[in-house]
């Protein structure tokens, strides 16, 4: 059994699943006539040959989605909206993507929607004319198999406060789900953006507004969607392309953090944050913010210096770029996905170096993992980043002959040394690293079979068989990725297969390969760790005389990593689940009232001092950090490491100092108490109207008298003990901003300081976990108002409550913690990122469940048997297959 | 919100037999009446005779001319031990039928199909009462396409529409409620797009009347490329399909189970309802024939059950009442594909 979340499915004539791991869709908004002037003067003079190829651009310049509008006084919309779905619809390219139906007339949209095979998105419907038509509109919508935006304008007009825009949002949720049981994930919410800077004091909160009501409804619909129309926003400086682009990045920036997860953009023009100039950037962004009165006026000022004539789009800065050293040039091209001189850099490069290899390892690599930087960081789109690896195969497909040529001349000619066919696995886009392997291979005189991305697993198999392939290499980035790759294995074996399977990939390691895939096809299965190590594995596999004793060293060492894995943890008896329950803690309710808090709800620290977490500071982490063993302040005079350990200490209290003195890293919290109410081993737990249910596991180890099996939700009144009793979340991070300084340190090649800074952030964010902690207990639940522990108290945890973190010994599955970051909005309110792994970003950050009753105390869940795991997968809704995935390192037994 | 069943005692009946096993849909129809060897005056009979075009190798019209020789068919699926049959509708629409000039005949032989079936099925459930047997009323895909031009001139140029769709799959939807089908099921999906027009007719129909059958729907993925007629992967067709909240979604026709497998396993996969695949007794041989022996077909299509793929089974072109036989022993001891628990969250 497998559990289905609820994503968005839109589709052309392949799919497009909205997953939280996207973070922003595109909707190119160039085949929009009110739009775009060229594409309004195609359609109107009947060149739809051309218009075409304005929708094959921008599905090849990235954009997901694309917007389609006919909307213009001397057309007949409808007409020419069939016409063009008709046509685009003839070529495989554009009709890929899934198409949105823009148009204020509601026959227009009807007739789109008669178009179109896929499912596509209704820009837009709205409360403008009442409940009754909306809901009509809605009702055919779905029945269409459309999505839909959904336009914050109501009877009244339309929204622009905070207030107005959650208002008529909610009732159109409200309608549109109870009323007609619209999907929550086909919606689409377009909140209006309005210009700024356009000299109007009421306008100077036009984007914050937009923003901030975007953080809002994500939180109170995490199903649907917040979108909108991005150009509206820098309308005033209409004519002046450079500051447009530049607002509608920083726009976006912030936007996007706060939940904007679609936008209409021209997918071909926007720069990316980090590349605007500093100076524009930062008076943009006061205006984007409304950061100070007089924002406008300070960016008009230098406007007019960053404005370019329309010929000359790029000039400017293409003169700038191309004066950098030929490895920057190459970085800058491929970050910007500029293919235009990208041939001739490569060249220059290739004549000073002895292989051609050292190209691609070198200056090539070098600016590939700079783009993979900046798209982790969210600043660079997918697009983006397709354009890249556009840019890298150019200059991959230049060198090729001399590849070739070098080959020649070594004498390695004639038969190659034998054939693997590779592929990224289906549901995954990443292929820089495969490709990168596949050259180097084909430099080894191996013969690459190229299926590219996304290909699924028969393909793959039909192609290796055709091929007489030798080997089979699957590549793949993200997580599902992995699942992907164990399907691969599976069918390999029910089909007979006899070659060996090579896995790679950034997610993949030797211990996913020996448990999870290398059990499925015993026959050859081989991790392979990155590019350098391919040749070795293939050359080995293909060698008669090597391969046996290659794949039984192998073999035996997965075997080796599974047998460790099935003998940790020690010998010591489990319970069952049941007995474990039996043995529960009993809270004694009768002469106990459970504290409320004195401020319920959230509270945010947006900017908490550094000094004020000093005291609280636990250092002896820190030494454990460099692997100096001994307690702060003790190991500072230690016969052994005491010189070594006071000089570290010294080099960190200067980093230290500058830390605080110029504000490298930034503090912020956010905190939340619920009521709660135990039910079995699980929390429910009350979020306005919402019941949310938080999950925990009973430890089952064999326990003396007298000492119960433990679980989190022992800590909470029991629900038929109609006791209100409550809960609190936190999340903290002391990491925002490290990122430049340490890339200076790493600049300047000095790691060392590097590290001290990586190491004292972590500090930071503990010590602001303690200290939050403290001013929950004294104020913001303030059960132990009169607490007045020490420094050493606070780190022995001698005061009463705990904050035990998910993914920790206590509470040890991690995906809890999504259900923690939607609850306190932590992204929003404090900065902290939770990855599609559930870690979060900036790593020096702290997030767990607060406990108040004077019994809750800190433990280990241990080993889990199979009927806890198949219990608690019950009750996640997930399938035991998932639960024993997130458990996997808890599990007392091997799963089939 | 939702309207309520026509028949809401069948339905728990059909929910119950699928929470417990695979159930069987039977096989091809236009197989088996080839082996009568029928001619045009079999298919005329004495209502026909007169008619101004030929007639032969309409077989939807046989429910009428020739009753006893669909109801034979349908006999023997059910006594091979299919769970639901589906009617002999597959070309019962106006535009399908306008090919022999019978446009007006759409929704006779949309109710008779029905009633046929259900008549047949009324019998085999008095012989098996433990077995309960339930009747598929089947809208085909008509014989054009909405997204695709058949002009390779003008690429804008379209042979029908959403609408002429949407109202013939209306009136022959409306034919087989009266007849008594317990099901609806757009099937040989070629292009969504009328599929999609199908649907929103059935929904239009429902409404109208005030309740409901559940829905099926199978596509088809029509060669090798993995992909339908209309260009769209089985995920996209999925996405496409899904507003309509079917009982089932499957694939059918143009493969064989080896060649259908992978495309079932993705919908296995994704699908947030029931899944049916009822493929080809293989590719067709030089002579368009299907070679796949009753066995082959049990062999692979008991794998599907085995892998959890399927909640419905059964054979489209090439298969007869022995392949039915044959599968329907395969998966009787093997539990149904659990349906995925929904799951509100959106991380």
């Amino acid at each position: 059994m497998t559990s289905t979340p609820r994503y968005t499915r839109l589709s052309g004539l392949e799919p497009l699943v909205i997953t939280p791991q996207i973070l922003f869709v595109n909707v190119g908004e160039r085949t929009n006539v009110t739009g775009s002037a060229q594409f309004k003067k195609l359609i109107k003079e009947d060149r739809y040959a051309e218009a075409v190829e304005v929708a094959r651009q921008q599905v090849e310049n990235g954009a997901q989605i694309l917007d389609v509008n006919m909307d213009e006084g001397l057309l007949d919309a409808q007409a020419a909206m069939v016409k063009f779905l008709r046509l685009i619809a003839a070529e495989p390219d554009i009709a890929r993507i899934p198409v949105m139906v823009d148009s204020s007339k509601w026959e227009v949209i009807e007739a789109g929607l008669q178009c179109l095979q896929g499912k596509g998105v209704v820009n837009s419907i709205s409360l403008k004319e009442g409940e009754g038509p909306f809901l009509d509109q809605a009702r055919k919508i779905l029945r269409y198999g459309a999505a839909t935006v959904v336009m914050a304008f109501d009877e009244q007009g339309q929204a622009d406060s905070v207030a107005r825009r959650l208002e008529i949002c909610e009732r159109s949720y409200r309608l549109l789900t109870e009323r007609i049981g619209f999907p929550p994930e086909d919606i689409f919410f377009d909140s209006n953006i309005f210009p700024i800077a356009t000299g109007i004091e009421e306008h100077a909160d036009n984007a914050v507004n937009f923003i901030e009501a975007a953080r809002e409804l994500k939180r109170r619909f995490p199903l649907s969607h917040i979108s909108g129309g991005v150009s509206n926003v820098s309308f005033s400086f209409r004519g002046n392309n450079v500051v447009r682009e530049a607002i509608h990045s920083v726009f976006l920036y912030h936007a996007i953090k706060a939940g904007m997860d679609m936008g209409i953009v021209n997918a071909g023009a926007m720069p990316i944050y980090d590349d605007l100039d500093p100076e524009l950037r930062e008076r943009v962004e006061d205006v984007v913010l409304n950061r100070r009165s007089d924002a406008t006026e300070r960016l008009m000022e230098i406007a007019d210096r960053h404005k370019k004539g329309k010929g000359d789009k790029d000039t400017a800065t293409t003169l700038a770029w191309r004066e950098l050293p030929v490895a920057k040039r190459l970085e800058y091209a491929l970050v910007h996905g500029i293919d235009q001189y990208v041939t001739e850099d490569t060249e220059e490069v290739r004549k000073t170096c002895t292989r051609t290899l050292d190209v691609i390892e070198g200056p090539l690599m070098d600016g590939m993992n700079v783009v993979g930087d900046l798209f982790g960081a969210g600043k660079m789109f997918l697009p983006q980043v397709v354009k890249s690896a556009r840019v890298m195969k150019k200059a991959v497909a230049w060198l090729l002959p001399f590849m070739e040529e070098e080959k020649k001349r070594t004498g390695e000619v004639g038969k190659p040394n034998g054939k693997i066919v590779m592929a990224t696995v289906k549901g995954d886009v990443h292929d820089i690293g495969k490709n990168i392997v596949g050259v180097v291979l084909a430099c080894n005189n191996f013969e690459v079979v190229d299926l590219g991305v996304m290909v699924p697993t028969q393909k793959i198999l039909d192609t290796a068989i055709a091929e007489k392939a030798d080997m089979i290499g699957v590549s793949g980035l993200i997580t599902p990725s992995l699942e992907e790759m164990t399907h691969v294995a599976k069918e390999m074996a029910r089909q007979n297969f006899k070659i060996p399977l090579l896995i790679g990939g950034a997610t993949t390691s030797r211990a996913h390969t020996a448990l999870k895939i290398e059990p499925h096809y015993e026959t050859a299965c081989v991790w392979v760790k990155d590019a350098s190590r391919a040749v070795g594995v293939a050359q080995s596999l293909v060698s008669k005389e090597l391969v046996d004793d290659f794949l039984g060293k192998v073999r035996s060492e997965y075997a080796e990593v599974r047998e460790r894995y099935k003998n940790r943890g020690g010998n010591k008896r489990l319970v069952t689940l049941q007995q474990a329950r039996a043995n529960g803690l009993v809270l004694d309710l009768a002469d106990y009232v459970p504290p409320a808090p004195r401020q319920p709800g959230i509270t945010v620290f947006d900017d908490i001092p550094l000094t004020e977490l000093l005291p609280v500071v636990d250092w002896t982490p820190f030494f454990q950090a460099w692997e100096l063993h001994g307690h702060y302040p003790a190991i500072l005079t230690d016969p052994v490491v005491g010189a070594q350990a006071s000089e570290l200490f010294a080099d960190a209290q200067k980093i230290l100092a500058q830390v605080i003195e110029e504000k490298w890293l930034r503090a912020r919290a956010v905190i939340g108490f619920w009521p709660a109410a135990r039910v079995g081993d699980d929390i429910e737990l009350r979020n306005g109207d919402e019941h949310v249910m938080l999950h925990h596991l009973r430890q089952q180890a064999e326990k003396p008298v007298e000492r119960p099996n433990l679980c989190l939700a022992d800590f909470i009144a029991p629900k038929d003990s109609g006791v209100a009793d409550w809960i609190g979340g936190f999340a903290v991070t002391a990491g925002l901003g490290i990122e430049e300084h340490l890339d200076r340190f790493h600049a300047d090649n000095d790691d060392y300081s590097a590290i001290i800074l990586k190491a004292l952030a972590d500090r930071l964010a503990e010590a602001l976990a303690e200290y939050m902690h403290r001013e929950v207990r004294t104020r913001y639940w303030g059960y132990a108002p009169d607490e007045g522990l020490d420094n050493e108290a606070l780190i022995a945890e001698q005061y009463r409550g705990i904050r035990p973190a998910p993914g920790y010994p206590a509470c040890p599955d991690h995906t809890e913690k999504a259900t923690l970051f939607r609850l306190l909005d932590a992204t929003a309110n404090a900065g902290i990122e939770l990855t599609e792994g559930f870690s979060m970003y900036p790593a020096a950050a702290v997030s767990g469940w607060y406990f108040s009753h004077p019994r809750s105390q800190y433990f280990v869940a241990g080993r889990l048997t199979r009927d806890q795991v198949e219990d608690y997968a019950r009750r996640k809704r997930w399938s035991v297959a998932e639960a024993e995935r997130w458990l996997s390192a808890n599990l007392d037994y091997d799963p089939d | 919100m939702t309207l309520p069943y026509r028949n809401p005692a069948r339905v728990d009946a059909l929910l119950a037999a699928l929470a417990r096993r695979i159930l069987v849909i039977d096989g091809a129809m236009g197989t088996m009446v080839q082996g009568y060897r029928l001619e045009e005056a079999d298919y005329r009979g004495a209502r026909f005779a007169g008619h101004d075009s030929d007639l032969k190798g309409n077989n939807d019209l046989l429910t009428l001319t020739r009753p006893d020789v669909i109801g034979a068919i349908h006999d023997a699926y059910l006594a091979a031990g299919a769970d639901l049959i589906e009617t002999n509708t597959f070309n019962s629409t106006t535009i399908s039928q306008a090919d022999y000039r019978l446009e007006a005949l759409a929704r006779e032989l949309n109710t008779a199909g029905a009633r046929l079936a259900r008549e047949r099925c009324d019998a085999a459930e008095a012989g098996t009462p433990g077995q309960p047997r339930f009747v598929i009323g089947v809208l085909g895909p008509t014989s054009r396409t909405a997204s695709i031009s058949p002009d390779v001139n003008d690429p804008g140029f379209r042979n029908t529409s959403f609408d002429e769709l949407r109202v013939a799959y209306r009136e022959a939807a409306g034919g087989l409620i009266d007849g008594g089908a317990d099901i609806l099921m757009v099937e040989t999906i070629f292009d969504t797009l009328n599929a999609k027009a199908a649907l929103f007719a059935i929904e239009e129909e429902f409404d109208a009347r005030g309740d409901r059958l559940p829905v099926m729907i199978s596509a088809t993925i029509t060669d090798l490329s993995g992909r339908t007629l209309s260009g769209q992967t089985t995920e996209a067709f999925y996405a496409s399909v899904r507003h309509a909240r079917p009982l089932a979604v499957g694939l059918n026709c143009a493969l064989g189970p080896t060649e259908l497998r992978q495309y079932v396993d993705m919908l296995a996969n994704i699908a947030e309802c029931h899944v049916s695949a009822h493929p080809n007794a293989g590719l067709p041989n030089a002579f368009a024939e299907y070679d796949e022996t009753p066995e082959q077909m049990a062999t692979s299509l008991g794998e599907f059950a085995r892998a959890g793929l399927v909640n419905f089974i059964g054979g489209c072109c090439g298969t007869t009442p022995a392949h039915i036989k044959a599968i329907a022993t395969a998966v009787a001891a093997l539990p149904p594909r659990a349906l995925p628990v929904p799951c509100d969250q959106a991380a």
